[in-house]
């Protein structure tokens, strides 16, 4: 037989085919572009990211200052923007698998009200969620001058909430370690007790020994480590309040629209995956006399997952890349300083191969987790 | 099977062909290239008023656009030949780079960076800015320097956020930066108590504060911490096309030093003035010099007027944002507008 007519080497033959057109199209693109700008006198190359940066980024999830360079100022973007899209990705699942399931309520206006909600949120572009929500939260809040005290040391005003923050003196590396240790501990104990439960059909208040199981590294820490923490107090001043820890309204409305926007995608995908398991699932389990919230966790969600985590891959990378639309509302997210750092330099082309280039890396590695997650809990036939 | 895989490499062959073909296409001058077009495009800012705005006819009207104007009617003899294409901060210079406008008026800062490294050449200075910093009255505030710890907006990059950071590293003071891409969110912010304070050049102060609902509440502080020279730019090594802007710019400027307007145009025709007589085209040809009809300089100042009646009309004390010259006056009376010879 020909080389050429085994599936297998064919099967080859085109992926080295597309992946060197790929190639092809790549170069060709990239050297036009260099002589273009060669031409043009306009400056390449990356040499750029280690001039100092020079410029104020006020929210900042990792240390930096002005005098540190561009290359670090794009980290901070990054962690700012995997920050945001984390968290909403997180608040966004959890809030979204419970619409979705009060979607199914037979509660007429319960059921109504979640459709309501999921359909306000997927109809009306994210973008302009997020400008009313801004709008509304630095239109609402009185300015920091009459900033409303609500507890002492805890202040929300239009330019955010601002409350004391813990300042590690000494033990915080112990605390973090006890607290690993205490969630390593108690899940063990919790399965020990589980499969013991299955042999030997004894039922311990098995949650109880899991809690002590974590809180005991937690005591031991906490008697023998030097933990000492002192409290970082806001401070009103001239204009602002100084210390502590302070959540902006940029940060919170961007949170807010994208967890908002996720919990509804979510809501729908729940709905969708809990509906593709058959009618006869719930009866067999209403047979069993299983209640209609035991059979939801304990058959009907298990088989659903299969079917919902697909989709949800695509619904993280989505916020993830939605995260971008920070820009609009002063988050310095990675596009905006990106901006920031094309307008000081000019380095258009470099500075958008950066973002393209981590949004890709970031992407690719959102679908390598859920993809193995994925494989994971898909049905293993025997 | 074979054949569709040929297929697709012939497409993406052409398409590699095309790609290199495109960018070899662009051998004839701006000059050449507008007059073919029969009109000029020109890039200017959104919405800011005084710079470049349309009017209720979606007429566009404003400084930057009168100096596009200007360019219009020495190339055309028509100030109206020319198109305005609205640029953000971040697309500005690429715009201008690729060929889709053939002039950047708006307010841009000329930089030294700017001009060695962007492919691009800036025309004379055609307003003296320095960027300041604007406050509400109520907040009892009468320097920039007892603004630390404030809260200022922005707009992203430009020279902007980085002149702030000079600032307040100078007097050892910190500040909170609040960075907005779009102009109306960022004059939102401020007008809505999020920030203290809002940084931008002079002039663009002087613009956001006559759409407030109440100009008066605010102040422009009286610090000005850096240097903004605003100048129209054109792409890089066309000397001819650099020339024509640049002189046109030069010809608003020298128009005004010499008495001639709009309206009194025509009779300074008859000028016995040798240098009112060049400028005009009344006689030697410095026109032909530039590839330009010889009354290259009566189209000007016939379509748009001088420096002075641009100023006036578009940024002057009886608009909303009721400018002063300062720097913007010419060298004879103290200012720094100082048009080199025409002869």
């Amino acid at each position: 037989m020909p080389l050429f007519y085994d599936a297998r080497i064919r099967a080859y033959l085109y992926q080295v085919i597309a992946v060197g057109l790929v190639l092809l199209v790549a170069w060709v693109m990239f050297s036009t572009a260099s002589a273009n700008l060669a031409k043009q006198d306009i400056a390449t190359g990356f040499g750029f990211l280690a001039r100092q940066a020079g410029f104020v980024i006020t929210e900042t999830a990792i240390t930096y200052e002005p005098t540190d360079t561009i290359g670090r100022a794009i980290l901070v973007g990054i962690a700012n923007t995997v920050k945001v899209s984390l968290l909403a990705a997180i608040l966004g699942t959890i809030f979204g698998l419970l619409v979705g399931i009060g979607r199914l309520s037979h509660n007429p206006v319960l059921s109504r009200l979640m459709l309501a909600y999921v359909e306000a949120l997927r109809n009306v572009p994210l973008l302009l969620y997020l400008l009313l929500w801004y709008s509304l939260i630095i239109s609402t809040f009185p300015p920091v001058k009459q900033a409303i005290q609500m507890l002492p040391g805890v202040f929300l005003s239009n330019s955010g909430l601002v409350m004391p923050a813990l300042h590690w003196e000494s033990g915080f590396a112990a605390l973090v370690t006890a607290i690993l240790v205490g969630i390593v501990a108690a899940t063990f104990v919790a399965r020990m007790l589980g499969r013991q439960r299955v042999v030997s059909g004894k039922d311990r208040p098995v949650a109880l020994i899991a809690t002590v199981a974590f809180l005991l590294p937690l005591v031991a820490a906490l008697l023998l480590a030097n933990i000492s923490v002192t409290w970082d107090v806001p401070e009103l001043g001239r204009f602002r309040l100084s210390g502590g820890y302070h959540l902006r309204p940029e940060f919170v409305a961007l949170l807010l629209g994208l967890t908002l926007s996720v919990s509804a995608n979510v809501a729908e995908i729940v709905r969708a995956g809990i509906q593709a398991v058959s009618k006869g699932q719930w009866e067999a389990a209403t047979a069993l006399g299983l209640s209609r919230a035991r059979t939801l966790k304990l058959v009907i969600l298990p088989q659903a997952l299969r079917i919902i985590i697909p989709p949800l891959t695509n619904t993280y990378l989505t916020v993830f890349k939605n995260s971008s639309l920070a820009i609009a509302i002063g988050y310095p997210d990675l596009v905006m300083v990106s901006n920031t750092i094309m307008n000081q330099t000019g380095q258009a082309i470099e500075s958008i191969a950066i973002f393209m280039g981590v949004y890709l890396g970031l992407s690719i590695l959102i679908s390598l987790v859920m993809n193995w997650y994925n494989a994971k809990v898909a049905l293993r036939e025997r | 099977m074979k054949s569709r895989i040929l297929q697709l490499c012939a497409t993406v062959a052409g398409i590699a062909v095309g790609l290199v073909a495109a960018t070899s296409a662009n051998a004839a001058t701006t000059l050449e290239t507008v007059k073919a077009r029969g009109k000029l495009i020109c890039g200017v800012s959104m919405s800011t008023p005084g710079f470049a705005t349309a009017d209720a006819k979606g007429h566009m009207e404003g400084f930057d656009v009168d100096v596009c104007r200007a360019v219009a009617a020495a190339v055309f003899g028509d100030p109206e030949k020319v198109d305005f294409v609205l640029t953000n901060i971040n697309t500005r210079f690429q715009a201008l780079q690729s060929g889709e406008i053939d002039m950047l008026s708006r307010q841009t800062t000329m930089t030294f960076s700017r001009e060695t490294s962007l492919g691009l050449d800036f025309g004379p200075t055609v307003f003296y800015d320095g960027q300041g910093l604007m406050v509400p009255k109520s907040l009892g505030v009468n320097s920039a320097k007892e603004l630390t710890d404030a809260a200022i907006c922005t707009l992203p990059g430009t020279t902007t956020a980085q002149n702030l950071s000079d600032f307040f590293r100078t007097i050892g003071g910190k500040f909170e930066l609040v960075v907005f891409e779009n102009p109306d969110e960022n004059r939102n912010a401020f007008f809505s108590g999020r920030c203290e304070a809002i940084s931008s050049d002079r002039s663009d102060l002087a613009s956001i504060r006559a759409v407030a609902n109440n100009p008066d509440d605010y102040v422009v502080l009286p610090e000005t911490i850096s240097k903004e020279p605003l100048a129209p730019a054109v792409r890089q090594n066309d000397s001819n096309w650099r020339d024509i802007v640049s002189w046109s710019a030069w010809m608003l400027m020298a128009a005004e030093e010499r008495g001639i307007t709009q309206a009194n145009v025509d009779e300074m025709t008859k000028s016995e003035d040798p240098e009112i007589q060049r400028m005009l085209g009344v006689n030697e040809e410095l026109g032909k010099m530039l590839n330009l009809d010889n009354k290259w300089g009566y189209n000007i100042i016939k379509g748009v007027g001088n420096y002075g009646e641009v100023f006036e009309r578009n940024l002057g004390t009886k608009t909303a944002l009721g400018l002063t010259r300062g720097p913007n006056t010419r060298w004879s009376e103290g200012g720094l507008l100082y048009a080199p010879p025409f002869r």
